[in-house]
């Protein structure tokens, strides 16, 4: 049997009332409590949208086949990460650590897609400032990102423990927990996609 | 006092390849209902709304193992998604009884 075999046949046990590991309960918690914080920066959007007074408006700066990829981009890092778990469980960890430098770098490329499209407003005179809809629109996609870059390092962290030996198939649970806000990225990302850029104005 | 559940009987990566076409038909038909705005008129925002519901389902009942998860979860998850909608939908409400209807530009 190899190491990792060994490994992945004595997970880390931990002691728990409910039959669900802690870190689990505390991610999905989490994740219920952050459904209400992009809940009200989605709400705020909705509230303002349509009453901009000055332009630059939504519709002259959304560039939808450009988004469109970005979607499709985050949606593929969620596939993939899928995949590292399933690897990972598998105690394959040349496959693990494959998906899962794929998925930072899709992240990497979503983020860097967000950078242009800001860049690219913000040189169309739209900034955090000018109008309604760029500060809603900064606000909302901003913290998104935001969370998207914590994702990436997050991921990035639990690649380089896999060299070190810190992350094995025994661990699988808290690489589990990461898979989870990684996927709670993506879904905020198919309503915000859905609501600030397809919706019609 | 017991352990954690053991992982989770889910499925392989056909599920997840079978999930991800899914999720890339859902989102090659928003666009296209976004392209045929003028032809769908009122339809097409409930049906983005619909295809948006169908992909967020997917992602969270699959790929995060809701659907095979312990139902302790999918409560926890439903109710912070419940307080998130139910303030939506009462700010909504609120806007509308001021005469300023969301959507409306």
């Amino acid at each position: 049997m190899s190491q990792a075999h060994a490994a992945a046949s004595h997970p880390v046990e931990e002691h728990t009332t409910t039959g669900i590991s802690h870190n689990r309960l505390m991610m999905w918690t989490f994740l219920a409590s952050d459904c209400m914080f992009f809940g009200s920066l989605i709400w705020v959007y909705f509230a303002y949208r349509g009453r901009y007074f000055e332009p630059p408006y939504p519709r002259d700066l959304l560039d939808i086949p450009y988004t469109s990829v970005s979607a499709a981009v985050l949606l593929l890092s969620s596939f993939s990460i899928v995949m590292a778990l399933t690897a990972l469980e598998r105690a394959d960890m040349k496959g693990f650590r494959g998906w899962l430098l794929g998925t930072i770098l899709l992240g990497a490329l979503f983020l860097g897609g967000q950078y242009y499209e800001f860049t690219t407003f913000y040189h169309e005179g739209l900034t955090l400032t000018s109008n309604l809809f760029g500060t809603t629109f900064f606000v909302l996609t901003g913290f998104h990102g935001t969370h998207v870059f914590i994702g990436i390092v997050w991921l990035l962290v639990q690649w380089l423990l896999s060299y070190f030996g810190k992350l094995t198939p025994a661990h699988v649970e808290r690489f589990f927990v990461t898979t989870l806000y990684w996927h709670f990225v993506d879904i905020v990302w198919i309503i915000i996609f859905m609501l600030v850029y397809l919706m019609p104005y | 006092m017991h352990g954690p559940a053991p992982a989770h009987a889910q499925p392989g990566p056909a599920t997840w390849i079978r999930v991800l076409v899914l999720l890339t038909i859902a989102t090659v038909l928003e666009v296209l209902t976004y392209a045929f705005e003028s032809t769908l008129g009122a339809l097409t925002a409930p049906i983005l709304i619909l295809f948006a519901i169908a992909k967020f389902v997917l992602v969270v009942a699959y790929y995060m193992h809701l659907k095979f998860d312990n139902r302790i979860l999918t409560g926890i998850f439903a109710w912070g998604m419940l307080i998130a909608i139910s303030i939506f939908a009462a700010m909504a409400a609120l806007y509308h009884i001021y005469g300023q209807p969301l959507l409306t530009p």
